[in-house]
């Protein structure tokens, strides 16, 4: 953080010369992320209750956690909904954070979802156990959702439960193990290739 | 006649194939000329960044980004750049803030004449390709004057940018905006985006409806072609550019349908025009002072915590999604690269019935992918 404070001074002094006005355009994208939260997060708070089981609006970018239970409705609701209308699934991701982490051996499935018609921005989480992530399928709501899930299962072994072809899209049929787990053990070999650590 | 056999054939179009744009490969199920059904397959270009990410700091994973859209390395490094800063709570100083977008939309323009130029050629049109690569020439020559690569730059840096640009290459710049606009866009339009036999190619071919592009998740050109208005340059502006006046092409059908191949390639042409608009006006405004901060060179270290960062590429929204645990290395990166969601199209655009396999190369050709940012 003394780092971050130093060179915001640096970026003080360069800009005298050009005089620049008010925040810069990212201090104002995480603004706009704070602001859709406080307006957002109400309205899933309502309809949901219970289910959301943690929000955070005042990070760089805030996020409700949900309840894996209730994801298709959740889902749907973000999508349908005309305050809301999430008509854009932007990305899919996942973070794996081993037993001895503070996050106590779970997979995070992270839900990026973005608004044509309102210009919104949403990212909500679901924790799924580490030894087996079971999570439904949004591809019927999203169809963004079919490869990106396949991604997910692909290098993360998250599986998505109703997705129509869950198969392996970037690494081979035949690959063994998810390549972005933490305790991913890289291979010394395939199909008698040698593989070649620096 | 009795001799000639009808049934369907499966034909496997790619890896290595001149028309797929890269190492992708299409298995295509067709019934004489007719495609019936595709299957795309990807990840020949594989490398797992996002693991080799996790192994090396946030400094040394810019020249990894190159690699991903390799066309357009300049904007991906700026999405990196950006999203490191988003997470440090930092800004780059004004000058450097001037000299990326310039950069950003001049290797825009590089690498929509590279969709230009091929384009041409996979609908049989030569000559375009030469044009093209001609005036794409100039503009990595600037880029080589600036920072002495052509093609990955690793330019962009956390914190500004490697090099301070010069009134020389400034010159340059200049020179080849007043080169290129309007003449040489007039010459593109008069050589190929009005040519009969183009347009008779790619009118009504490949049509993407407004809810089918939403849906699929498209973004940039892709889907501007098909009449959404969206873009992060205008809509979540990041950099500096709220500062400058330009528009946003979309597709309207003029030659056919609204998303045709025709609606995504003219998107492009159009938006070469709007990048010179705004490199003009960068041009007038650069200010003097630091071009990069030199002690986020050596270490980084973000505070604990999650961004997700979406700048405005070449073939759509770029995304970088850091996790930091607080030490020199990032946590977890996850990058939502524009052609990944921009092919995951192709299967249904081929499953009307109408398509033909020569259509389905006008339509590989329109979504213009980067195998490299595919696969990642």
């Amino acid at each position: 953080m003394a780092e971050a404070e130093k060179s915001g001074a640096a970026g003080a002094a360069a800009g005298k010369a050009a005089a620049p006005k008010g925040p810069g355009a990212l201090s104002r994208r995480i603004a706009k992320g704070k602001a859709d939260a406080a307006k957002l997060f109400p309205i899933l708070k309502e309809k949901f209750g219970a289910a959301i089981l943690e929000e955070q609006p005042q990070v760089v970018e805030p996020f409700v956690v949900i309840d894996p239970e209730i994801l298709v409705e959740f889902a749907a609701f973000c999508r349908d909904d005309a305050r809301l209308q999430f008509d854009l699934l932007s990305l899919i991701s996942t973070v794996d954070y081993p037993p001895k982490d503070a996050e106590r051996g779970t997979i995070q499935v992270i839900y990026f979802l973005d608004s044509t018609a309102h210009r919104h921005r949403l990212m909500f989480k679901v924790k799924l156990p580490r030894d087996n992530p079971r999570v439904p399928s949004v591809e019927n709501l999203w169809r963004a959702a079919d490869w990106h899930e396949r991604e997910a299962f692909d290098l993360m072994g998250v599986i998505f439960e109703g997705h129509h072809n869950l198969v392996r899209i970037l690494c081979a049929e035949d690959w063994e193990g998810h390549a972005l787990r933490k305790d991913y053990v890289i291979p010394e070999t395939y199909h008698g290739i040698k593989n070649v650590i620096y | 006649m009795r001799d000639i056999r009808t049934e369907e054939m499966l034909l496997n179009m790619g890896p290595q194939h001149p028309s797929t744009h890269g190492v992708f490969r299409v298995v295509i199920r067709t019934d004489g000329e007719m495609v019936l059904e595709t299957e795309s397959h990807i990840g020949y270009l594989h490398r797992c960044f996002e693991k080799v990410a996790e192994n090396v700091s946030y400094v040394q994973v810019v020249p990894y980004t190159d690699r991903m859209d390799y066309v357009c390395s300049m904007i991906n490094n700026l999405g990196w750049a950006e999203a490191v800063e988003k997470l440090l709570g930092i800004e780059a100083p004004e000058r450097a803030q001037y000299i990326r977008v310039m950069v950003a939309e001049l290797n825009r323009i590089a690498s929509h004449l590279l969709a230009f130029g091929t384009y041409g050629m996979d609908i049989g049109a030569v000559t375009p390709f030469l044009y093209a690569f001609r005036d794409r020439e100039k503009i990595l020559k600037i880029f080589e004057k600036l920072c002495g690569q052509r093609l990955n730059y690793t330019y962009v840096r956390v914190g500004g940018v490697s090099f301070d640009i010069t009134d020389e290459i400034l010159k340059d710049i200049e020179d080849f905006c007043n080169y290129f606009e309007p003449d040489i866009i007039d010459e593109y339009n008069r050589l190929l985006s009005y040519n009969g036999i183009f347009i008779s190619r790619t009118a009504n071919v490949g049509v993407i409806p407004r809810q089918m592009a939403i849906g699929y998740g498209l973004t940039g050109p892709n889907l501007r072609g098909s009449g959404v208005r969206r873009d992060l340059r205008k809509d979540e502006p990041y950099c500096i550019y709220d500062r400058f006046q330009f528009e946003i092409p979309a597709g309207s059908g003029e030659q056919g349908q609204t998303g045709d191949c025709w609606d995504r390639y003219m998107v492009r042409i159009r938006e070469m025009t709007q990048s010179i608009m705004i490199v003009r006006q960068a041009l007038k405004g650069i200010p003097s002072g630091l071009h990069l901060d030199k002690k986020l060179q050596l270490k980084v270290k973000p505070p604990k915590g999650e961004a997700y960062h979406k700048v405005e590429g070449a073939r759509g929204e770029l995304g970088f999604h850091i996790v930091s645990d607080g030490s020199e290395k990032p946590y977890r990166v996850k990058t939502r690269g524009p052609s990944f969601c921009n092919i995951s199209v192709l299967d249904e655009l081929t499953r009307t019935g109408k398509c033909m396999v020569a259509d389905m190369v006008a339509i590989i050709g329109s979504l213009d992918i980067v195998m490299g940012e595919v696969d990642r």
